[in-house]
């Protein structure tokens, strides 16, 4: 089929080995690839800032670039959740309303759009570490995503899974890493602690923002704890 | 930025560094969490009992105006004085008119939450009146001159040296590091409180419309003995206690003990229905109700949110909140701390002061998944924000976000602005974690990363050539 | 305009926009499907025993959890020998209790010094008495409780003052569950119910330090049922 990528901000500038990932495993699959060059941001900063306005004012363009998409995959599960579950609610009584509810029905994370759309699980992948996994909160929990990363990563050669104690937020959250970086700091370095404990070489997740955060903590700390997006892992063979 | 605003954010640099402080509420809402779960799995449908918790809240709270006249015409029939008080000082103002009535000397208190929400404590002190928190946790922080640090519990940040220290210093007893000695010099004390108390004064968990009682859950036997020994008794209460029948009970006594302790049910689940009766011997001989506004009528009014005066005051969503385990309760500076506080704290005490509570969160959602009566609390947060913004936008970061969206809408700026980004970056190391480097709220504690030297979107045109 | 009256009014005004249905976070608003019976509430709670034996077990088991003595009696003959081992172990002095069937019995087969709270009585002396002894409304299987109130009791403070708390309770008043006790409170007392009626749900206890479970807060330490 024809998969329409969106590819968030972050991604684009930082993590773009995350959306090359996604495409190699999306064409391995034998389905063709489209990246509209005008979407770059689901607007979420300004709507959890509560800048609403301005934030319809990024999503209305994200609607009308994906109208015509048979079926939108994100890399990340905070936009995916921005598009699906938040969408609806910002357009609610504006003339978009039905666009954003239609939008909703066709948005897929892409760990769930391999496992629940496609039904694959297998990917021939090959990633020989032991590795825990980090839900991020909006994935979790706006999105129902849990057993698709596992089921992802437990046909994956030479990978060993170990579950962290205690589901906790990594603390990024967005704006508030920048509006309250003491208690996300802390957040993050209490999930930290926590991965570490399993043992666990990588900690892989979903969501690259909460990756850049633990990442960019267990730098800080010199730690040689890893962390990748589950794309790279299930692209590599 | 408020006042409040202000010392939350100081608070919180000082608790979140306190990894002392860290260790002690994680290891108490550890122990929490291990029965909590016990608990709850008894349940032989937890989501199905707390999808229909909802909706018994949802009755009560949307059907208000006619279940609490039903309460109130219950309570009156069986001798009960009622009061309403739109305010919180008229609620004080009630109460000292019935202290000054009745020549009070003594009153001795179960823990109440709504008491703390209108500082009577402070209120009855500066009027003269000597006043004993019974509970044992509202007894120690009351000693040691602090808030309670959680609703549920009141002393969680202290240890029993800490503890012993104050009774020390204050009663004069023997030290000792043994929590059952610790226990029995309050019991000793609080027991003569009980004899010689002219008024005790109670909270209420519930408030059930159809049998007009007062439901009080507690562990101590406190709240008992409060409600039985004094000749006058007072209840203040929030109107959004409603529960609307008898048999509601079976559902939210146990409930609210799971979620608020971990147990199946607390040791007393009491139910009050008036003063004495005729035949009775004991009681007090009078007893008052009183109904609290304070601003729940405005939140009532807020259709979006109105499910935020469901709440059953378990606690569950403070245990759960990564935000309340970093900064702890004292760092909110409100009656009501946690998720539920960030999210009823603006309605209650004003939007703009407040608002930064409903900015300090990271919508992680495990409080809207852990609330056993559904409220949608981490949305509500996002509303409280969206209201605060529309009211009072801050001019600079509306700014910012117009040309944040100007730059999002325009590729082509974008693509120059990544560009520029990967350049400047190599200035970056000059002023990193400094006061000149504009990511300096990232960079004191986290490593930024790098612009990749080929973003996705220019490989993605690489890939097109004639694009 | 009175106070009531504004509330109220503010109230109603307020009510007047719709809020979404309960429990639903999309938005839909409309009336919630009508408020759950006790069949149901009894499918979602823990169990709470189908046979009377499984509910004197459960009651048996939940008793014990909760650090409270529960003694099953084959005949009521065993009454005045079990309750005199239990002074004698004890060391009761002085007793408190009103006037029932049982009571009465325990109080002349225990032979001690009795407060009775039935009338107006001395709250000193009450909390002088080494134990307060009362009948109950039920035993509730589902949570190890009991259930009483000032009018089977004895009053509010008899069951709460004295260290020691001892219920007498026959095995046709053991119930299955919430609900259960709740229908039995409706049955027994409506409209004029006691204005005291309590769960008694093991000894008293705190966690307020250091989130250590502590006995004998500041009601009684010690429960002790005994049923015939």
């Amino acid at each position: 089929m024809k998969v329409t990528l969106f590819i968030p901000c972050f991604v684009d500038l930082m993590f773009p080995k995350v959306g090359i990932s996604i495409v190699q495993i999306l064409e391995r699959l034998g389905h063709s690839i489209e990246c509209p060059r005008q979407i770059t941001c689901c607007g979420q900063p300004a709507y959890n800032s509560g800048y609403w306005d301005e934030a319809r004012g990024v999503a209305r363009k994200v609607l009308q670039s994906l109208e015509a998409a048979e079926v939108v995959v994100i890399a990340s599960g905070s936009c995916g959740a921005m598009l699906k579950v938040f969408y609806p609610e910002l357009f609610t009584g504006t003339a978009q309303a039905d666009a954003a509810l239609r939008l909703a029905g066709k948005v897929y994370e892409f760990s769930d759009f391999l496992v629940t759309k496609l039904g694959i699980t297998e990917l021939g992948a090959r990633f020989e570490a032991k590795v825990t996994f980090h839900d991020g909160c909006h994935g979790l929990r706006e999105l129902g995503t849990y057993d698709q990363p596992r089921k992802l990563l437990g046909k994956v050669r030479g990978l060993t899974l170990v579950e962290m104690q205690e589901k906790t937020c990594c603390g990024f959250g967005g704006t508030f890493a920048a509006k309250f970086p003491m208690i996300s700091t802390a957040m993050g370095e209490v999930r930290c602690a926590v991965a570490k404990a399993t043992g666990a070489e990588y900690i892989v997740s979903n969501d690259s923002s909460c990756l850049m955060h633990l990442q960019g903590l267990l730098d800080r700390q010199r730690s040689p704890l890893k962390t990748i997006h589950l794309a790279e892992v299930l692209a590599q063979s | 930025m408020s006042t409040a605003s202000s010392e939350f954010k100081i608070q919180a640099r000082r608790l979140t560094a306190d990894l002392h402080h860290r260790q002690v509420i994680q290891t108490a809402l550890g122990k929490y969490e291990v029965v909590r779960d016990k608990t709850k799995g008894a349940f032989q449908d937890w989501s199905a009992a707390r999808q229909a918790a909802a909706e018994i809240k949802w009755e009560a709270i949307n059907h208000l105006d006619k279940y609490l006249p039903q309460f109130v015409e219950r309570l009156e029939a069986r001798g009960t004085k009622v009061h309403w008080a739109s305010t919180g000082t008229q609620a004080r103002e009630i109460i000292l008119a019935i202290l000054e009535q009745k020549k009070a000397k003594c009153i001795v208190k179960s823990k109440a939450m709504t008491s703390e929400e209108i500082h009577l404590n402070e209120a009855l002190a500066r009027a003269g009146y000597e006043v004993v928190e019974s509970d044992l946790g509202e007894f120690i922080v009351q000693l040691r001159q602090e808030a309670p640090y959680h609703i549920v519990f009141p002393a969680m940040h202290l240890a029993r040296g800490e503890i012993s220290e104050v009774f020390t210093r204050e009663l004069g007893s023997a030290p000792t590091q043994n929590p059952e000695d610790l226990t029995l010099i309050a019991r000793r004390v609080l027991r003569q409180k009980y004899l010689a108390a002219d008024v005790g004064f109670t909270g209420a968990n519930f408030a059930v419309a159809e049998t007009g009682m007062i439901s009080i859950t507690e562990n101590e036997g406190n709240a008992r003995l409060t409600a039985a020994l004094p000749k006058t008794m007072v209840t203040l209460l929030g109107l959004e206690k409603i529960l609307p029948r008898l048999e509601d009970l079976a559902l939210f006594l146990p409930m609210l003990s799971t979620m608020g302790t971990g147990q199946p049910l607390t040791c007393y689940n009491s139910l009050y229905s008036g003063p004495r009766q005729l035949g009775e011997p004991d009681g007090p001989e009078e007893y008052h109700v009183i109904l609290l506004d304070n601003r729940r009528t405005e939140l009532l009014a807020d259709a979006e949110q109105r499910d935020a005066l469901h709440c059953i005051r378990c606690g569950a969503c403070l245990n759960v909140c990564p935000i309340f385990r970093n900064v702890g309760g004292h760092t909110y500076g409100t009656t009501y701390s946690g998720p539920i506080g960030s999210v009823l704290t603006p309605h209650l005490r004003g939007l703009q002061e407040w608002k930064h509570l409903s900015y300090a969160s990271s919508l992680c959602g495990a409080c809207t998944e852990t609330c056993p009566v559904k409220i949608n609390l981490h949305h509500h947060l996002l509303h409280n924000r969206r209201n605060a913004a529309r009211q009072r936008p801050a001019l600079g970061e509306k700014l910012a976000f117009r040309i944040f969206a100007l730059v999002m809408n325009h590729p082509r700026v974008y693509g120059l602005a990544a560009k520029a980004g990967r350049w400047l970056q190599k200035l970056h190391p000059l002023v990193k974690g400094g006061r000149l480097d504009p990511a300096r709220a990232w960079t004191q504690t986290r490593e930024l990363p790098p612009v990749a030297s080929q973003t996705f979107k220019e490989y993605w045109r690489a890939r097109q050539p004639g694009q | 305009m009175n106070e009531r009256e504004s509330i109220l009014a503010r109230i109603r005004e307020a009510l007047r926009v719709q809020a979404p249905r309960a429990g639903h976070a999309d938005g839909q608003t409309g009336e919630s499907p009508g408020l759950p019976d006790a069949a149901a509430m009894r499918r979602w709670l823990p169990a709470g025993g189908e046979t009377l034996d499984e509910q004197l077990a459960l009651f048996a088991k939940n008793a014990t959890d909760l650090k409270a003595e529960f003694h099953l009696l084959q005949t009521p003959q065993e009454l005045g020998s079990r309750v005199r081992a239990l002074r004698d172990t004890e060391g009761w002095s002085k007793v408190a209790t009103h006037r029932g069937d049982l009571t009465d019995l325990v109080c002349q087969e225990l032979n001690l010094p009795v407060c009775h709270t039935d009338t107006s009585y001395d709250p000193a002396e009450l909390e002088s008495c080494s134990v307060g002894i009362t009948q109950c409304d039920a035993l509730v299987a589902q949570t190890g409780s009991v259930l009483l109130s000032s009018r089977s009791a004895g009053g509010r403070a008899l069951s709460v003052l004295p260290p020691h708390h001892l219920v007498l309770a026959r095995r046709e008043q053991l119930l299955r569950d919430l609900p259960a006790a709740l229908e039995l409170l409706k049955r027994t007392y409506a409209p004029t119910y006691p204005s005291f009626i309590s769960f008694i749900t093991g000894p008293s206890r705190t966690g307020d330090i250091e989130r250590i479970l502590v006995l004998g807060a500041h009601g009684p330490k010690k429960l002790t049922i005994v049923c015939v």
